[in-house]
């Protein structure tokens, strides 16, 4: 803004603290019910000051839905499908922006229109993929009739199979390949000029020395926004480890293990108890991790917008 | 040290073509100038010598290697950009020394060259600092010591000094001129002004449409430019050209003036370009008359707008005091006329 008037100032303050409450407030009741006990959380009106069982809903979920392994395969998880994805996209913008070769556009589409094709909407033949990932190229020598030619020549028939089911590189890499990173990447690559690019030429550096010395180090901002948004959204998948994973004590992750306190689905008797405050414990375990890793890299956020050495 | 020498150099964009078989060659230790209006090539001549450009057809040879096909780090050529072009996360130090780097020289010797090339170009105290944290003149200094650190065969210089202010530029290129002199390498510096090019060349070439259209010392193509081009885009202010009809064997006329020139040995009635530069007419009485439209106190010296025969005319008379005059009369000395062709525009005798 470029006015500042009291009453102006008095405004925003306003909308600011309405948006703030609006966040804040079903965070607070969480907490909040995290901290009672089952009887209170269970008489109306519903309490928003906190009670002092806090720390005992945290032991119960915690010890009752096995957090502590899940929480490391959640972060094993997240790491993985961040770092690639950086790794991933920032290899591939380097590719489409700086060298010119042929179908290099259709390339860039291909890849562009991925980003209209979630997971979610791609998850069946995903699946199908991911039990056997060799199936694509295994589907490719069939019709090409490369199977049957060999098989009539040698007896043998050629049947590729590479089972990604109940494995952690199942559960990654599906979710490393999209194409929001390499976009990101692709628009600031694009924002580097090209003379930078030839002075490293000049001084004697091949591209992949331009990448490694001169690109990667620009873009540390960058790389740490899309670690942190690839994180979070990696750490909140629920859908797609609940149908790789069948194997739920050693693949499960945090957010499929808060299915099991959550009350109704609770236990194998059915119905369950209605232990809110335990369920809500879990879930304050369970945000904590990327709520760190969000405050750790604002800091570098914040230092990337200011500096401006660009 | 190195001679460069372009051969029949062509390149085309897609079907557009840049450059009309450039033909060049420049001795070892020169200094040379490209200049040229904006689009006229000179930078993709200059970008084809360093290798960041292919060519289509032709040859350009650096020591009389032929460098075609070489990488731009193969051909001994360091270069410095219009925008610096700096590594904006290193420091100046890493700046600087960033091709000794890649080319795996040891740390030490390294800092020992960094140090000699800062204290060079006066930038020793600054090592440490990040190109963000330094003034143009400075940036512009960090550019021309990683060019001059790698000791090259040859200097190519891009437009460095067009995002200067003016007094910066006038100094810059000084110590250019000066650095050149001191490491004599040969240079080759791109250029659209006229003052740069005319203090810093040893030779200048001026270049249109891709075409190179005189090359000599920046006196001859003052003196004798080689074409109506030339002629114009060369002096400041530009030279006064006026259509003209050959009627004698040492007369041209002018629209219904005759101007008696050196005897040109053109027949009667050709079509040709009278060019007077403003500052060689002799003022004071004459067989000339001109309204003066418009004035231009310059300090030193004063300049009258006019028209002569329909065609923008500029006079230029030493410093002057007093009211300008309505009209003044004026001749065209013989031995300051220039003669063109009216359809090709190139020099004719006389």
């Amino acid at each position: 803004m470029i006015e500042k008037t009291p009453i102006l100032n008095f405004f925003t303050h306003l909308i600011l603290l309405g948006g703030l409450a609006v966040a804040f407030v079903p965070m607070w009741l969480v907490f909040v019910a995290a901290t009672l006990t089952l009887t209170e959380i269970n008489s109306p009106p519903i309490s928003v000051i906190p009670g002092v069982h806090l720390l005992e809903n945290l032991t119960e979920a915690w010890t009752r839905a096995g957090l502590g392994p899940k929480l490391l395969n959640s972060l094993a998880m997240a790491v993985a499908v961040a770092g690639g994805k950086v790794i991933l996209s920032s290899i591939t913008a380097f590719g489409i922006v700086f060298f010119r070769f042929p179908g290099r556009m259709v390339a860039f589409w291909m890849i562009f229109i991925t980003l209209m094709l979630p997971l979610e909407v791609r998850i069946v033949p995903t699946y199908a993929v991911a039990a056997n990932a060799l199936w694509p190229f295994q589907a490719i020598i069939d019709v090409l009739g490369i199977t049957n030619l060999y098989e009539s020549l040698t007896g043998v028939r050629i049947a590729m199979e590479w089972n990604l089911l109940n494995s952690f590189t199942g559960l990654v890499l599906p979710l490393v390949a999209t194409a929001t990173g390499t976009f990101l990447y692709r628009q600031f690559f694009m924002t580097i000029p090209d003379e930078l690019f030839e002075a490293s030429r000049m001084d004697g550096a091949g591209p992949i020395r331009f990448f490694r010395e001169i690109l990667l180090p620009l873009s540390t901002t960058n790389m740490v926004a899309l670690f942190t948004i690839m994180f979070l959204y990696a750490w909140n998948q629920y859908l797609w480890p609940l149908l790789i994973t069948t194997d739920r004590a050693n693949f499960g992750t945090a957010v499929m293990a808060l299915r099991s306190l959550i009350p109704t689905t609770g236990d194998s008797t059915g119905g369950g108890t209605p232990d809110w405050n335990v369920a809500m414990a879990g879930c304050l375990i369970v945000i904590t991790p990327p709520l760190i890793v969000v405050a750790a890299m604002q800091r570098f956020f914040i230092r990337g917008l200011i500096a401006s050495d660009k | 040290m190195a001679d460069i020498s372009l051969r029949q150099v062509r390149k085309f964009y897609g079907k557009t073509q840049v450059t009309h078989d450039v033909s060049l060659d420049i001795p070892s230790g020169e200094f040379v100038v490209i200049l040229g209006p904006s689009g006229c090539g000179k930078s993709t001549l200059l970008r084809m010598i360093a290798g960041l450009e292919d060519i289509t057809s032709g040859e350009i040879a650096i020591g009389g290697r032929v460098v075609n096909d070489l990488e731009p780090r193969a051909r001994g050529c360091a270069m410095v950009f219009q925008n610096y072009a700096l590594y904006p996360h290193m420091t100046v130090a890493e700046n600087i020394g960033y091709a000794l780097k890649v080319a795996g020289v040891s740390k030490a010797e390294r800092a020992a060259r960094i140090a000699k090339v800062a204290a060079t170009i006066g930038l020793a105290d600054y090592l440490d600092r990040k190109p963000a944290q330094l003034s143009g003149g400075q940036r512009q200094r960090v550019a021309m010591g990683r060019a001059m650190i790698r000791e090259p065969q040859v200097f190519l210089f891009d437009e460095p000094l067009s995002n200067l202010d003016a007094k910066l530029r006038v100094q810059m290129r000084i110590e250019i001129r000066k650095l050149h002199n001191r490491l004599g390498a040969t240079s080759v510096f791109v250029t659209h002004d006229q003052i740069e090019a005319m203090t810093l060349a040893d030779r200048l070439v001026v270049m249109n449409g891709g075409h190179v259209e005189q090359v000599g010392t920046p006196a001859e193509i003052y003196r004798t430019p080689a074409s109506r081009f030339v002629a114009s885009f060369i002096g400041s202010p530009p030279m006064n050209l006026m259509p003209g009809v050959v009627s004698g064997p040492n007369e041209i006329s002018v629209g219904d003036m005759r101007v008696a020139t050196r005897p040109h040995g053109l027949v009667q009635g050709r079509e040709v370009t009278l060019g007077i530069r403003p500052e060689d007419i002799a003022q004071g009485g004459g067989a000339c008359d001109m309204e003066v439209e418009f004035s231009e106190e310059l300090g030193a010296a004063r300049l009258y707008h006019g028209h002569i025969a329909g065609e923008d005319f500029i006079l230029q008379i030493g410093a002057a005091t007093g009211p300008v005059p309505a009209r003044v009369r004026f001749d065209l000395p013989q031995e300051a006329l220039h003669l063109f062709d009216r359809t090709t525009g190139l020099r004719l005798p006389g």
